[in-house]
Formats: C-alpha cells, sequence, structure tokens
C-alpha cells in the first residue's frame, strides 16, 4: 500500500516554479530516493511530503491523509532529517532529543527510554551529556537521525543526510540508515550523490527542473538508459573531436568530454580492442560498468545549474 | 475495472492504519504549551541570575529618583499632581520593563530561531504549528514579564510607594503593555531576514517612546502636539494604567480607553505574527 500518493504536485513562489506537476507514490517498507541537481526541486518536495509546506496544485496525500487539514496529525508519525543541521547547540545530546520529544506531547520517562536507545543506536551514548556544539559534522548528523527517530514514525524522510560528511561518517550514517530500512522503517531520501542512491534505494525518481524525468529502480535505470559497459578513452588535450567521429559507430552512443571521450558500449574490451585495430591510440584507457551517475548525468545534462 | 478496486482498497487501508495509530497516548497538552515550555527551558538555565538582577534593577531605579530627583523636585513644586515624585515615578517601572522585556525577547531571540539555530524549523516538522509557535512565545513573554512584574511591584511596596490595594494588578499591567510590543515586534521580526533593523529601531522608537511616554514628567507639561502623538505610544497607556493602580487615581473611562488600546495592539499583532509566522514557515 502506498504511504505516500502525489499527483501533479506542484510548488510555487511568486513566478519561480520549483515543483512542475509530479507524480510519485512512494509504499510501506521502500526507501525511495529523489535524485537531482541543486534546484531540480527536491527540497520543495520533501517540504510537501513532511506536510509542511502546502503544496500550490495537486493532490497529495500522506499515511492516507491529507495534509492540508491533517498536517500536526501526520507530522506526528513522520521523522524528518532536514538539510540543515538545526540541533539546539547548548544543549547536550541528551536535553535535544528530550526537548525534541516534548514537541510530540510523550511523557518524559518514555522519551527518556528511547533517547537512551537511540543515542545507542547512533553510537553517541558516550557523550550523551556533551553539548551538541562540540560534535563533529558526523555526529551532529546522527544526533539529528536519533532525533528525528523519536517519535517512532511511520516514514523517514531524508533531505541529503550524508551531505558535508567525510567518507568514514557517511559509511556510518549508511550503515545505520540500511539498518532501518532491513527493520522496516519506509525511507524517502534527497540526494546528488549516486553511490548514495545506489547503496540506500530500492526506487528512486530522477528530478531536473521541477520535473521528474526517470522513474525506476536503480539497475532498471541503468539498464534503461545507459548501456552495461563504458570506454573512457583519453587522447591528450584538444584531441578528442577528430577522434570522436573516428570511434562513432563503435558504441550506441560517444560523449565528448574536454579531457576524454565516453563510449556507452555492451562490451568494453571488444569496443577497446576495435579502437587499437584502428590504428587509434589513446594515452589511456578505462573499462567500466555504467553506474548511476552515467543515467543522471544523461538525464539532467552536464551543465552546471547555480 | 482493477485500478479503481485497488485505488479504492489502498485508500481504506491507508485509512484504517491512519486511525489505529492516531491514538497515541497524550497528556492532554494544547500544542503551544509545548512551544510554551521550549522559550521557559531558555530562560531557566539562567534563572538565579535574571532573579537577582530582577531585584537590583528597580532598587538603583528608585534609590535614584526617590533620592537624586524626587529631592530637588520635590524641593522645588512640591512633589507632582499630589504625589511625591518618587511615588509619581514609581509604577512607570511596571509599564517600562513590560517594554523592555517584551521588544528584547521578539527581536534577536525571534531571528535567531528563524536563522541561526533554526529551532522553528525543527518545531514545525513535528505536530506544532506557527500558529502554536506564536502563541507559545507570547505566553513565554507574558510569564516572563509577569514573574518580573511581582518581584517589581514588591520592591514598590518596600520603598512605600504603592497607595491603593490595586497596586496588586500591576504585574498585570506590565503583561498588557508587554503584549502590545511583543506582538507586533514579533510580526515585523518574522519579516527580516538580517538583525540590521534592530538597533535601529532601538535607538529610533524604543528609546524615544521611553522618553516621551509621561513616564518622568506629567504629558501635561508637552506642547499640544506632542500630546496627540504620544498618543500613539504604547508605552503612554501602559505607564497611565500603572499609575492608576499603583495610586488609586483616574477614572474607569479613561483607564478603558488605555487598556483598550493596548489590548487592540495586541489582537492586530498577534493576527499579523501568526501570518507572518505562517508565510515564512509554510513556504
Amino acid at each position: 500500500m502506498s504511504l505516500v500518493a502525489a499527483r501533479g504536485l506542484v510548488k510555487r513562489f511568486g513566478d519561480f516554479t520549483a515543483v512542475d506537476g509530479i507524480d510519485f507514490e512512494i509504499y510501506r517498507g521502500e526507501s525511495f530516493g529523489f535524485l537531482g541537481p541543486n534546484g531540480a526541486g527536491k527540497t520543495s518536495t520533501m517540504k510537501m511530503v513532511s506536510c509542511i509546506s502546502p503544496p500550490t496544485a495537486g493532490t497529495l496525500t500522506v499515511l492516507g491523509q491529507d495534509p492540508k487539514t491533517k498536517g500536526p496529525q501526520i507530522r506526528a508519525r513522520l521523522g524528518l532529517v532536514p538539510q540543515e543541521d538545526s540541533l539546539e547547540l547548548e544543549l547536550s545530546a541528551m536535553d535535544n532529543l528530550i526537548m525534541y520529544g516534548r514537541y510530540f506531547d510523550l511523557p518524559r520517562a518514555e522519551i527518556k527510554r528511547r533517547a537512551t536507545e537511540l543515542l545507542e543506536f547512533t553510537q553517541l551514548s558516550e557523550r550523551a551529556n556533551e553539548k551538541a556544539d562540540n560534535f563533529s559534522g558526523g555526529m551532529k548528523r546522527r544526533l539529528t537521525i536519533a532525533r528525528s527517530l523519536i517519535s517512532d514514525p511511520d516514514l523517514l524522510i531524508l533531505d541529503e543526510p550524508t551531505t558535508g560528511l567525510d567518507p568514514q561518517a557517511r559509511h556510518l550514517v549508511w550503515e545505520r540508515l540500511y539498518r532501518l530500512k532491513s527493520e522496516g522503517v519506509t525511507l524517502v531520501i534527497t540526494t546528488h550523490y549516486m553511490d548514495e542512491a545506489e547503496q540506500l534505494c530500492d526506487r528512486l525518481v530522477v528530478m531536473d527542473r521541477g520535473k521528474i524525468v526517470a522513474e525506476g529502480a536503480p539497475q532498471a535505470l541503468i539498464q534503461q538508459h545507459s548501456t552495461r559497459e563504458v570506454l573512457e578513452l583519453r587522447f591528450g588535450m584538444n584531441g578528442h573531436s577528430p577522434r570522436a567521429d573516428a570511434v562513432a559507430d563503435l558504441a550506441d552512443r560517444v560523449e565528448e568530454l574536454p579531457d576524454r571521450l565516453l563510449l556507452y558500449v555492451g562490451d568494453g574490451d571488444e569496443a577497446l580492442a576495435a579502437v587499437h585495430a584502428r590504428g587509434l591510440a589513446p594515452q589511456s584507457a578505462l573499462v567500466r560498468r555504467s553506474t548511476l551517475e552515467d543515467v543522471f548525468l544523461r538525464l539532467t545534462g552536464r551543465t552546471l545549474v547555480d | 475495472m482493477t485500478t479503481e478496486a485497488t485505488d479504492a482498497r489502498a485508500a481504506a487501508e491507508a485509512t484504517q492504519v491512519a486511525t489505529t495509530r492516531a491514538e497515541q497516548p497524550t497528556l492532554g497538552w494544547a500544542p503551544w504549551r509545548r512551544a510554551f515550555w521550549y522559550h521557559a527551558a531558555f530562560w531557566a538555565r539562567t534563572w538565579r541570575g535574571q532573579v537577582i538582577s530582577s531585584f537590583l534593577f528597580p532598587v538603583l531605579y528608585l534609590a535614584s529618583m526617590g533620592l537624586g530627583v524626587g529631592k530637588l523636585v520635590n524641593h522645588h513644586s512640591g512633589g507632582v499632581s499630589g504625589v511625591t515624585y518618587l511615588e509619581f515615578v514609581a509604577p512607570a517601572l511596571l509599564a517600562m520593563t513590560g517594554m523592555q522585556i517584551a521588544s528584547n525577547e521578539s527581536m534577536w531571540p525571534i531571528l535567531a530561531s528563524f536563522k541561526w539555530t533554526r529551532s522553528y524549523w525543527t518545531a514545525v516538522s513535528t505536530p506544532i504549528t506557527p500558529r502554536d509557535l506564536v502563541i507559545g512565545k507570547l505566553s513565554w513573554v507574558a510569564v516572563h514579564v509577569a514573574m518580573v512584574g511581582v518581584i517589581y511591584t514588591c520592591v514598590l511596596e518596600a520603598f512605600q510607594t504603592l497607595l491603593s490595594p490595586w497596586a496588586l494588578l500591576l504585574p498585570l499591567a506590565g503583561v498588557l503593555t508587554g503584549l502590545a510590543y511583543a506582538a507586533p515586534i514579533a510580526a515585523f521580526t518574522a519579516t527580516q531576514e538580517n538583525e540590521k533593523s534592530f538597533p535601529v529601531f532601538y535607538r529610533f522608537a524604543i528609546i524615544p517612546m521611553f522618553l516621551f511616554s509621561g513616564s518622568f514628567y506629567p504629558i501635561s507639561q508637552l506642547p499640544a502636539w506632542l500630546r496627540t502623538v504620544v498618543q500613539f505610544v504604547p508605552l503612554y497607556h501602559g505607564v497611565a494604567i500603572c499609575r492608576t493602580l499603583a495610586l488609586g487615581q483616574g477614572s474607569i473611562a479613561t483607564t478603558g480607553y488605555h487598556v483598550g488600546v493596548l489590548v487592540a495592539l495586541t489582537a492586530v499583532g498577534t493576527y499579523l505574527c501568526i501570518r507572518n509566522f505562517r508565510k515564512r514557515l509554510e513556504a
């Protein structure tokens, strides 16, 4: 069954359309991703799903209810990890959880019990009584995740959960999220990290300029929008354009970047052999599998969006 | 047929889940009270220092006014409006403090909760609504002013400046003055992106109001046009109420007018405040 259902969802700020009529459905127990470059409308969508910001148009149902009339009741059963940390830095980790729990009107003893468990879960038990101000970026993120779980939510919404974290901290966050997922918590994640999406998402949509441009499981998207392998060729600076034409027929698609050529092919080694057979001698060549990043860049373009 | 049937079944299941989980244990507390406690909790962290200064300030103020300015005034004109200068000036303290606490509470701390700590964004991701935040905040300002008002009233009594039992209502007059400032200022703060306007507001609004509110001399001393301007100063109405209560002078009609102005300001301010909080937090 679907926990979130959106049809023709629109969010406008004055003349600017942040979300331009999107449809999606999120089912119980799955982890669902919103991918997209900055400004694609991910955060606006998250704010609507978290029942903070009302849609400008379209229909939205969250946990079977209408956010317009049941906002507080729905939010009582959501957990939100916002993009920017918003911890009370003057308070200890424990007090942050207690204060947040009280917004949900949970009994004090119950908050305390859950907070102790959650600090354990996020590996912060030893620093429970320390001010959040002293925490590293990764610890703050984990505390924010602990905080979002205090109400034992049916749906956990994470807006770019690992942006700005170092690799160790990211892996720890992923591991905790993976555990939540295996316990059956429904996750909604926005990210612009493809590895994060491949690791965590069962299903995802790619957003670009307020619209959904693709939808599916990560592997299915790769199959659908890219080839099995990619052959990367480097010919030295300025040497790519003439060669691009020379190898065009070897690949489904050839993409020319300033520093290399990308050949989207079924079999990378075979294509490389063919390149050599034509007497073209690249400085370096790399055969790799297609990733979600290839799909993402194909769908949303390589131009920087600011 | 099949899609319609599945849609209907999904909707039914969703409603069922919604109702089973909705019955969570509650303490029966209105949501705004949870926002109130949030504000109170931060004050409580430094309450000792705040209580001490709440005693200290009125003692210093009354000593200076009574011993210094008061002696001079009484010597030259035999007091003000039939009472000593100290008795005249003391009750104004409640209204002035109401204004001061309220304006402090409604500028930096609110902007901080929007911009720096983002506490308000945190709150609205829970069952708390922007309206709860506004009511919780203003309730906290009211309680804060009331606590300080009780202490001040005790100090005023110790200085033997209270001539009427109506003086027991002085903390309430302070609260009313405070809210008439807190609500409109909070509404303004909710539209601000930085703190640049606050010192300006302090210098060109709060301080002139402080000086031209009839706190230190009767407004009958002012030229006619300035007396008209003073009618638009909330503090003037607060001071008038406080003085009426402390000295037991003044008519019900005039006092009703003063109370009416402050209530109206609070009501309009609260309405705008809720509107601006919603505009900002629900964007």
